[in-house]
């Protein structure tokens, strides 16, 4: 079967990040005008960490180790944030008591931005993996099915 | 005090506001207002340029100096002349000019005629010339005198001239003076104008106007007319002319008599002797009396003046109202030295310098006073610098400036090594901007607004060159003895950033305003081209808006999401065995019973009661009951209010229930023997309870919650209190205070949390519920009833106070930047809505914020730059109002000129703040190393940018010579220390402390004052209210200053100190102490016993003197040698070497060495 399970995990990546794209953008928009939103936000930074964790395991299981090893930093920074939680166990980011504070609203624009591209980044990147590892025949195909 | 005073200006404000314009708070306004009642501002205030004018003669005067412009004619001149006077020198401010040509007017002829206005109260005065040295005063510092300082003639400097004196002699008529002055005239013009002596007849003539009623109406216009005629003058104006005045300035008390004297003497002996006795009562019913005389008015209002003529006719009264505001700031602030001005600003008219405040000024405490100082300086004048201070004005302004304030003084090298005396006797002032006298005459007072830099650099480069933090200290809803209040249809804003209208804008033309932060040209409204008072069109730089930094609009109903909320009370009491035990309940219930009538609110005020223990009681206390109904909940879990509708009642209708409540409920759990606590769902139900009208929730808590939601767990290591390493547990252990805290913020209700617990509390979690809605933390260590009878009245006291102060619920306050600079960071209790905006459901007096900067996109081409705080709240009558205080400080471009403008205080106390958010977000080492690095950077940054010339030694330009002082004091601070057994609870509850309190109060945390009292004398003493304050000098923190042959009172703050030494001299022990030898002093003695003899007398009434200062009360502990208080007595010697810390001489050198590396 032409269609291998690295195929599949590009294509399924492909939607993902999309999603990832727009959290991170939905995050950017709002956050200069938080209140309550804050509330919001922090409960998609919890999926977006698992869908980019989710990546990482397809795409070792596949044996994609380049594709992979481009998204091994973003995974472990993803983990430092997640571990290094204030104190009383309260949110991953986005605590609308601090986030207004200049550096912190600063680092977290800063950081949706570098988010923003390499989402976008790694989206083409599938996609060419993608037609790379199938012919455009057989993506047609699947297109077609769906 | 203040709160009174307070409380009565919004009172009146309100009243009067409705009906005019702009009231000043008091009772003034009613009057002014009727008269204007048409009109909505009555404002017509312009009285600030008038002011001057309208002191002396107001006439004149105003025209005179509002600038130029205004008048071009004579009175110009004869201003200018003032200025000669140089006696003005602060006249820089129109204002003074104005008086300096009143007092002067007796020299410059011509000038007085022009006064004339004033005439009547200026002829007197200048009748009265001989009293040359009051001319000096004409200052208006003298806030004392006041009155007649006020006026031009202000006289009374003399007296007051010396701050320092503050010998209240002078200044509790002086103030008022200026408008009973006028007001007098008003009556009988004839008599008042003898009374003000200055006016002499030939004001008369031009005074005419204002004189007394009659004649009053023609003046004004007169002196309007001018003004109209000039417009365009608004601009700078007069600053120049005054100058002179300036230097004088500086040196307020003394320099400026002199000058004066000549011509003012008249004036202000004149002055003096008719007025004084009035003025008190002028400044009150001045408002009134003017609204009648209108004509009088003008003299109070001295600024106002000019306007006067508008004034005098209907808007008169208004005017004066306003007037008297300003009089009364006025008269503050230029006393500086008075001190007690505290709430008044300085920055109004000159004319207003006079007023009451004198009686005030004594009181203030040092530092206090200081601040208000600064202000002082200014005189109004404002003038509406347009577009900014022009240049050349500026520079010229500058030059005086510098003079007196820093540059001169401020850079001088100091070698801190080799000196060792560096602390001032008094209080340190805070520095003055060095902005023309007309601005800084109108600027905000140091004492509600202060910026660490009073120079802001043009670029953030330079800032970072500089390393010094850029940030702003605020005390925004302070008690002000003097507020304007303005009612107005429109409240005039900027279209593009919703800046309020302020003195700083400048006026294109008569149509047309630019805003001095986002630059947009506005138009000027109608309404605002009207002056009510004076029914002419075309002065909108002389309505009151234009002519105060900080002022008060009742706002109109589009400033309301909702209609206004009732004042709410809620009081949840911890009644476990734990809190009987402490007997706080007798205290509490005591206590409310005695102020019940005096909580702030209305005819809707609501209160409502929960007591807790591991169930929730309710109270039902509905109207009809024949007693309190108490409803137990004990399902924790899920709470719920029983019968929502009867639980929170009218207190008017209810009040016999409530008393009723109030006497049985210490004795209800007398017997009870639970101990669990389940506070978390106690304040879940209270915040059911309020959250549809939003209030003020008071929490008492005795132990640590330990049952349902909330419950927390002890983390302190009772061994680790003295580690040197690390300390844990300074961030919250749970967010569930924090949510329950946003939850309470959305519907604005604060919570007030009063902790009184021998045990470990874990305040850092519980005080997030106080931190997020805006609430405040009170801390009572180890209270009991019967072992710690000073925390008991400590206790007592801070309730009281609690109880009735002002209040301001459903608050927002935003602070806005010229273009360029951006807020960065917030301190203090709120929750930070937006990048600019804080929620602050409940604003109290007593609270202070700090703010840090910073410079987004370079500040070229600008020679000021703005800050604008507003406070928008709903004061317990229900009235949306909106407080708006605008501070204005120049720009330069040089390190020397940065470093000269440094406020080390307000650095200090930026860097607490600092501090704090870096121990809890990173580490209590890492907060110490970073104030040790800010003065290690700060001072090589001088070193190698400013210093001319490198000499050995650690150097610091003067204004910066204590601030190692104040960095070790703060590494030595509870909130700081390591190496010393501090109770995380102590530690964290001196944390909050730094962070919420207004920046006086937190520096006596950070550098406790010391004052030897067993030789305390009448030299030098205040006299306030017929009572002598002695004033001891400072001395500095170490053992070295202790005698045993002395006794010491160091004032903590939040604790007063009396060490007694061991061979303190029998005639103290015996006359103030009350027992015969030191053996005798008792172990715990926390009063003073009141004898009657002169020692004792001088000291009670020197440690009530310093109480007073202070919203809270200070418990007082008389030490010895062997009392278990010494340590904590010692540990605040500041310059001494301990086990764990460097002594101030080994700091320095440390950064000495940290310095040269």
């Amino acid at each position: 079967m032409a269609f291998t399970f690295a195929a599949f995990c590009y294509m399924l990546t492909l939607v993902l990040c999309a999603a990832l794209i727009f959290f991170v953008i939905w995050q950017r928009e709002r956050i200069l005008n938080i209140e309550r939103i804050c509330n919001l936000l922090r409960k998609l930074v919890v999926p977006e960490y698992s869908i980019h964790g989710l990546f990482c395991i397809m795409f070792m299981c596949a044996g994609e180790w380049v594709t992979l090893g481009l998204n091994i930093p973003l995974l472990f920074y993803h983990l430092w944030r997640f571990f290094h939680r204030p104190a009383d166990g309260s949110e991953v980011m986005y605590d609308p008591v601090s986030v207004m504070n200049a550096d912190i609203l600063n680092y977290c624009q800063k950081e949706s931005w570098c988010k923003l591209g390499f989402y976008l980044l790694s989206f083409f990147y599938y996609l060419y993996r993608l037609v790379q590892i199938q012919s455009p025949q057989t993506i047609l195909w699947i297109s077609g099915t769906f | 005090m203040s709160t009174a005073g307070f409380n009565s200006q919004n009172g009146t404000g309100t009243g009067t506001g409705t009906g005019q314009t702009y009231t000043n708070g008091p009772s003034q306004n009613p009057v002014a207002l009727q008269q204007l009642p048409g009109v909505n501002y009555g404002m017509t205030h312009q009285s600030t340029y008038n002011p001057m004018q309208a002191k002396a003669p107001a006439p004149p005067g105003p025209g005179l100096y509002p600038s130029g412009p205004y008048q071009p004619a004579p009175p110009v001149s004869s201003y200018q002349p003032g200025p000669p006077l140089t006696s003005y020198p602060s006249a820089p401010g129109q204002s003074l000019l104005s008086r300096p040509q009143m007092g002067g007017p007796p020299p410059h002829t011509p000038p007085q005629s022009a006064s004339p206005s004033p005439g009547p109260r200026l002829l007197p005065a200048q009748a009265t010339p001989p009293p040359p040295a009051v001319s000096s005063s004409s200052y208006y510092q003298n806030p004392q005198q006041p009155m007649a300082p006020a006026w031009q003639y202000n006289t009374a400097p003399p007296p007051m001239g010396p701050p320092a004196s503050m010998s209240a002699p002078p200044r509790g008529p002086v103030a008022n003076h200026m408008n009973p002055a006028a007001s007098l005239a008003a009556t009988a013009p004839p008599p008042s104008s003898a009374a003000y002596s200055t006016a002499p007849p030939p004001h008369m003539s031009q005074s005419a106007t204002q004189p007394p009623g009659p004649g009053m109406p023609p003046t004004s216009l007169h002196g309007y007319t001018q003004t109209g005629t000039a417009p365009p003058p608004m601009n700078p104006i007069a600053p120049h002319a005054y100058q002179p005045g300036r230097p004088a300035y500086g040196p307020p008390p003394t320099g400026p008599p002199p000058t004066m004297k000549p011509a003012p003497p008249p004036t202000g002996p004149t002055m003096a002797n008719a007025t004084p006795p009035p003025p008190k009562a002028d400044a009150q019913c001045g408002g009134a009396v003017n609204s009648t005389l209108s004509p009088i008015e003008p003299d109070s209002l001295e600024g106002d003046i000019e306007c006067p003529g508008a004034v005098a006719g209907n808007g008169p009264q208004a005017s004066n109202s306003y007037n008297h505001v300003d009089n009364k700031m006025a008269g503050l602030t230029q006393p500086g030295p008075p001190g007690r001005h505290l709430g008044h600003y300085p920055s109004l008219p000159p004319g207003y310098q006079n007023t009451s405040a004198p009686h005030a000024t004594s009181n203030i405490h040092p530092a206090m006073q200081a601040a208000t100082q600064p202000y002082t300086r200014a005189p109004q004048p404002y003038q509406q610098m347009p577009g900014g201070p022009g240049p050349a004005q500026l520079s010229s302004s500058l030059a005086a400036m510098s003079l007196q304030s820093s540059t001169p003084e401020a850079l001088r090298v100091v070698n801190l090594v080799q000196e060792r005396n560096l602390l001032p006797p008094n209080a340190i002032p805070a520095p003055t901007p060095c902005l023309t006298q007309d601005l800084q005459k109108i600027n905000c007072s140091p004492e509600v607004f202060r910026c660490t830099l009073t120079s802001i650099p043009q670029t953030q480069s330079l800032l970072n060159k500089a390393k010094m933090p850029l940030g702003l200290l605020l005390h925004p809803f302070k008690d002000l003895s003097q507020l304007p209040v303005v009612t107005s249809s429109t409240i005039v804003r900027c279209r593009s950033c919703r800046t309020y209208i302020n003195p700083f804008v400048s006026f294109l033309d008569q149509r047309r305003w630019k805003c001095n932060l986002c630059f947009r040209v506005n138009d000027v409204p109608e309404e605002f081209m009207y002056n009510p008072v004076s029914r002419s069109y075309g002065e909108p730089h002389k309505r009151p808006e234009v002519q105060n930094a900080t002022i008060e609009f009742i706002a109109p109903s589009e400033y309301m999401l909702r209609p206004p909320q009732p004042a709410v009370y809620l009081f949840v009491l911890d009644v476990s065995h734990n809190a009987v035990e402490t007997g706080y309940l007798n205290v509490f219930c005591q206590s409310l019973l005695e102020n019940i009538n005096a909580l702030p609110g209305d005819s809707r005020t609501k209160v409502g009661f929960i007591t807790f223990d591991s169930t929730i009681h309710f109270y039902n206390l509905q109207e009809g009951l024949s007693q309190p109904q108490m409803l137990i909940v004990s399902d924790i879990e899920d709470i719920f209010l029983p019968t929502p509708d009867s639980l929170l009642v009218n207190l008017n209708e209810c009040k016999e229930l409530v008393q009723d409540l109030l006497k049985s409920l210490p004795t209800l759990f007398e017997k009870t023997m639970e101990t669990q606590s389940a506070l978390g769902s106690a304040l879940q139900a209270a915040f059911k309870l309020l959250s549809p009208t939003g209030g003020r929730l008071s929490v008492f808590q005795t132990q640590l919650p330990n049952l349902g939601v909330g419950a927390l767990q002890s983390r302190e290591d009772p061994n680790q209190r003295a580690s040197a390493k690390d300390i844990q547990h300074l961030s919250p252990a749970t967010d569930f205070y924090k949510k329950l805290a946003l939850d309470c913020s959305g519907q604005q209700v604060a919570v007030d949390l009063f902790l009184l617990s021998s045990q470990y509390c874990d305040l850092a979690s519980l005080g997030c519920i106080s931190r997020y809605s805006a609430g405040s933390v009170y801390y009572y260590p180890s209270y009991h009833h019967q072992y710690s009878p000073a925390q008991v009245e400590r206790f007592q006291k801070d309730l009281k106070r609690y109880f009735t102060r002002k209040i301001g619920f459903e608050a927002v306050m935003r602070i806005r930047c010229t273009k360029g600079l951006s807020i960065h960071t917030f301190h203090g209790n709120f929750f930070v809505r937006s990048t600019d905006l804080l929620s602050l459901p409940n604003v109290n007096p007593d609270a202070g914020f700090a703010v840090q900067m910073s410079i987004e996109e370079n500040l070229d081409d600008m020679q000021i730059v703005s800050f604008q705080a507003a406070l928008l709240y709903t004061s317990s009558k229900g009235e949306r109002r909106i407080r708006v205080h605008t501070l204005c400080l120049p720009v330069v471009n040089s390190l020397s000129d940065i470093f000269a403008g440094a406020d080390v205080q307000a650095i200090s106390g930026l860097l607490a703040c600092m501090a704090v958010d870096r121990s809890v977000t990173a580490s209590l080492s890492d907060a110490r190393d970073a104030m040790t690095n800010a003065a290690v950077d700060s001072l090589s940054s001088y070193r190698q940018f400013v210093l001319t010339i490198q000499q050995p030694g650690l150097l610091a330009p003067a204004c910066l010579r204590l601030f190692p002082l104040y960095i070790l004091a703060l590494l030595k601070q509870k909130a700081f220390r390591t190496g010393t057994s501090t109770r995380l609870d102590d530690r964290v509850f001196a944390m909050c402390q730094l962070k919420y309190q207004p920046l006086v109060y937190s520096m006596l945390m950070i550098h406790p004052a010391l004052y030897r009292v067993d030789d305390l004398t009448d030299e030098g003493a205040l006299n306030i209210n017929e009572r002598t304050i002695p004033q001891p000098a400072v001395h500095q923190l170490t053992v070295e200053k202790l005698c045993r042959e002395g006794a010491f009172l160091m004032d903590c703050g939040t604790v007063m100190y009396l060490w007694i030494g061991r061979n303190c001299h029998p005639n103290f022990l015996t006359q103030v102490l009350g027992v015969p030898n030191y053996a005798a002093v008792p172990e715990n003695l926390y009063l003073l016993p009141e004898l009657d003899t002169a020692e004792s007398q001088r000291t009670r009434a020197f440690v009530g003197w310093l109480r007073d200062q202070k919203p809270f009360f200070p418990s007082l502990h008389v030490i010895r040698d062997e009392s278990q208080l010494k340590a904590s007595f010692m540990q605040n010697m500041i310059e001494d070497r301990t086990e764990s810390a460097l002594s101030y001489y080994e700091f320095l050198l440390h950064l000495q060495q940290q310095i040269s590396k």
